[in-house]
């Protein structure tokens, strides 16, 4: 019991922080007239979220320290290290993993209500309201699996092992920026109570500034789960260039180091403009400004600063999962990675070209139609960088003797998806055809075979590939092929038949529809409650397999990165002994090519050293 | 005191990686400074009302500028080994921030009076102006710890780093101060 007592003395500081936040709410609005019920939420909830972090452990771990006190931090221990600030990259990569997991679940189930919903034309199931709160929770929990999954917890785990460090940059940065994401579920589960968000998750003003307080709790919400991008950005940005592994020079750095280290750039500035259009709609509802309404305002203004941030949002995304699949590819393939110096550039331009075609999403918002041209021209650019990496995964398949094993089956599902998802976004980002097909279900279709079907089945195979690693333990191959069958299957229906409706103009964020295309949907509903269940065998392998699954060797896949040249899971400072690194990360068929030697005489040390400020 | 601090690996002092995180931090606070007066030019143009206090605006300006100096000679102070003069300064910096804000309450109340919230420009002049002051009270607030670190350390290593990390963020501050100036107070 003594194990939770952290998470518990979390939310007694949190309802502290709650009440000091709503007190000074409550005699600040007090003063000048009526006490005010969303500036006592904010400053509440503020205060709140400080309480929760201090209550979890990060008083104990970094805030005594700020007033000369001494500081203790013990990131080893069993089960119960899970449940406390630990500055350990992996318990915190093990966190990410878990509660995300549990987040993505829930967001299933709610496009399971959805998908009930639309599988008739009529508006039966949910009121309106329901509905797109319904739709919008969907949209945000899984953005946030998206954004999180990959870079807080593969990234987390993942990174400091295959670039040969102990731990990231900032342990204590690292582990305030997992536990202020429990914060953000809370908001948005809660959001339903005070009648929910019917805003979608772009949230665009006026409708977000005028919707009920439900809609406060979301903005809350995604603007603290920004805080969390920014600070993991910061993070590994500077554990890629600082904790190297000896002799681990940039050109010897795995692919997947590099898909994180240009995610993490876009995350550390991009996300700072996503934060300043939720604070203005925020401020727009509590303190009456005037940033989106006339006279003064203009709701372009959102449009702009969200889609500045959440376009290259999706090569936040995006970016690792390609690292993940290529890494993949190139260790079941058994051969170099192909044109490995030409991704990385690609991925530099990509980082560079995401930041100037946002305005992709404005071509019917009203925009300066002088500017559709560029932005069109840009996003189309986009196409070259994401091609090479594409050619870079097939030359890597040319001519190998694949070992068809579970991540590796998910990996070519990537490029399958992707490239499906790929080439309808150029419908989109051709003004000429997105001007019809703008916000139909043509764009929702689009977007889950980028992100659903080129990120989601990146994570699972990432899931598989290093289950082995993470936990000790073998997952069952059998249950494995039957979930990627099932779910490539069925994710391919689901998607291909939504493209059809919207290609014939049916709307997004509707409950109801013209009866013409009830058939189309239905199909759709059908096949994604099939896709639904398609995740069961899933759940089953991932429980069993951790609890009694059978011992994994160190390195089950002969893989050549350092992640698998320690134990399974590896022990506290990562590596036993220190890894020099002396060659190619895929220097496969070359038995000269030695990736990492391990000297016996530095036996890495986790000694006890002052804190020291980070 | 037990602290799982990577010291294996990495070819970097401790000093080093935190510059570069700070550094790293700064570029991204700096992207939201950015949107900000962006949209000051979005949602009023160049206009400007005729009612801004402009001697106030030249008072805080002149007054945080010579808090940099004064954050300057802390630092300067403290990488000597001069730890009376580097709490001197500290405190003469902390002081200059105090009254900072408090020229930006009294901004405040001015602008209530002229161009409240609910107003293009007083959306954009409260915004900005609290976002910036946000920052000061943080950068007051990281001045005062560090002031009672120097005063309680043994040697000059021990604040070395909080000195200057402190120290750095307040002329970050500063810095967004000089381009949010001419944005409320000059264009137009």
């Amino acid at each position: 019991m003594a194990a939770f007592f952290p998470l518990v003395r979390g939310l007694v500081y949190a309802a502290v922080g709650f009440a000091i936040g709503a007190g000074i709410s409550l005699g600040i609005t007090g003063l000048t007239g009526e006490p005010a019920k969303e500036p006592l939420i904010v400053l509440g909830y503020v205060f709140a979220v400080i309480g929760w972090l201090m209550g979890v452990g990060m008083w104990k771990a970094w805030g005594r320290e700020w007033f000369g006190k001494s500081t203790s931090n013990n990131p080893s221990g069993g089960w119960e290290r899970y449940l406390r600030f630990n500055t350990d990259h992996k318990v915190i990569g093990i966190q990410y993993l878990t509660s995300l997991a549990v987040v993505f679940l829930l967001a299933g189930l709610l496009a399971m209500v959805i998908r009930a919903e639309l599988a008739d034309s009529g508006q039966n199931l949910l009121t309106k309201t329901d509905y797109n709160t319904t739709m919008s929770l969907h949209g945000i929990m899984m953005i946030a699996v998206a954004v999180a999954a990959v870079m807080g917890g593969f990234s987390n785990f993942v990174l400091p092992l295959i670039i040969g460090a102990e731990d990231v940059a900032f342990p204590r940065i690292n582990a305030l920026s997992f536990w202020i994401v429990p914060p953000v579920v809370v908001m948005l589960l809660l959001s339903p109570l005070f009648g929910g968000f019917d805003t979608g998750w772009t949230a665009y003003p006026p409708l977000a500034t005028q919707a009920a307080t439900g809609a406060l709790l979301f903005e809350l919400a995604f603007l603290t789960f920004g805080i969390s991008s920014i600070l993991g950005g910061m993070n590994f940005i500077a554990t890629i260039i600082t904790q190297r592994a000896p002799g681990m020079t940039w050109g010897r750095l795995p692919i997947f180091a590099w898909s994180v280290l240009a995610a993490s750039v876009i995350s550390l500035t991009a996300t700072q403009w996503v934060a300043y259009g939720l604070l203005m709609i925020i401020f727009e509802r509590i303190f009456n400004m005037v940033f989106f309404s006339p006279p003064g305002g203009n709701a372009l203004l959102y449009e702009h600063v969200f889609w500045f941030y959440s376009h290259p949002a999706v090569y936040i995304m995006i970016l690792p999962a390609f690292g993940a699949e290529l890494e993949i590819i190139s260790h079941f393939a058994r051969k170099p990675l192909f044109a490995y110096r030409w991704v990385v550039r690609s991925f530099a331009l990509i980082v560079f070209l995401s930041f100037i075609v946002w305005a992709h999403h404005l071509f019917t918002s009203g925009m300066g139609e002088n500017l559709h041209g560029p932005f069109m021209i840009l996003t189309e650019l986009i196409s070259i960088p994401t091609g090479i990496v594409f050619l870079s995964a097939l030359g890597t398949l040319w001519r190998s003797k694949l070992r068809l094993k579970v991540p590796l089956l998910f990996a070519l599902g990537v490029v399958f998806n992707f490239t499906i998802g790929g080439l309808t976004g150029i419908f989109l980002a051709d003004v000429a055809t997105d001007i019809s097909l703008q916000d139909t279900y043509f764009v929702v279709a689009h977007f889950h075979y980028t992100i659903m079907g080129g990120e989601i089945f990146a994570i699972f195979a990432a899931g598989y590939y290093w289950f082995p690693k993470i936990t000790g333990r073998m997952y069952n191959e059998t249950l494995g092929r039957i979930h990627f069958g099932l779910m490539f299957v069925l994710y391919n229906i689901t998607f291909l038949a939504m493209f059809i409706p919207g290609s014939v103009g049916m709307n997004r964020r509707v409950a109801e529809y013209p009866p013409q295309y009830e058939f189309m949907n239905l199909i759709v509903s059908i096949a994604a409650f099939g896709l639904g269940l398609a995740f069961l065998p899933w759940i089953y392998n991932m429980l069993n397999s951790w609890i009694r699954g059978e011992k994994a060797p160190d390195n089950p896949w002969g893989a050549k990165t350092l992640e698998w040249q320690t134990s399974s899971p590896p022990p506290l400072e990562n590596f036993h002994e220190m890894p020099k690194v002396t060659g190619d990360p895929y220097g496969y068929g070359d038995e000269t090519v030695i990736h990492a030697r391990f000297d016996p005489s530095t036996t890495a040390s986790h000694q006890p050293a002052p804190a020291e400020g980070d | 005191m037990t602290q799982h601090v990577p010291n294996v690996n990495h070819r970097f002092n401790s000093l080093t990686i935190n510059r570069l995180g700070l550094w790293l931090f700064l570029v991204s606070d700096a992207s939201f400074f950015i949107a900000l007066i962006t949209s000051r030019f979005f949602v009023e143009g160049t206009s400007r009302p005729d009612h801004v206090n402009q001697a106030l605006g030249l008072g805080l300006t002149v007054l945080l500028l010579l808090s940099s100096l004064t954050a300057y000679r802390a630092e300067a102070a403290a990488e000597h080994g001069d730890r009376k003069q580097a709490q001197k300064m500290l405190l003469a910096t902390i002081a200059m921030g105090v009254i900072f804000i408090v020229g930006v309450a009294f901004e405040w109340y001015e602008a209530l009076q002229h161009f409240p919230p609910s107003t293009g420009f007083g959306t954009i002049l409260f915004t900005l102006t609290g976002v910036h002051v946000t920052h000061v009270a943080t950068g007051v607030l990281a001045l005062g710890f560090v002031y009672f670190q120097v005063r309680r350390s043994e040697s000059d290593a021990d604040s070395q780093w909080a000195v200057e990390g402190a120290v750095k963020w307040w002329h970050f501050v500063d810095v967004a101060w000089v381009f949010i100036y001419p944005t409320l107070y000059l264009v137009g």
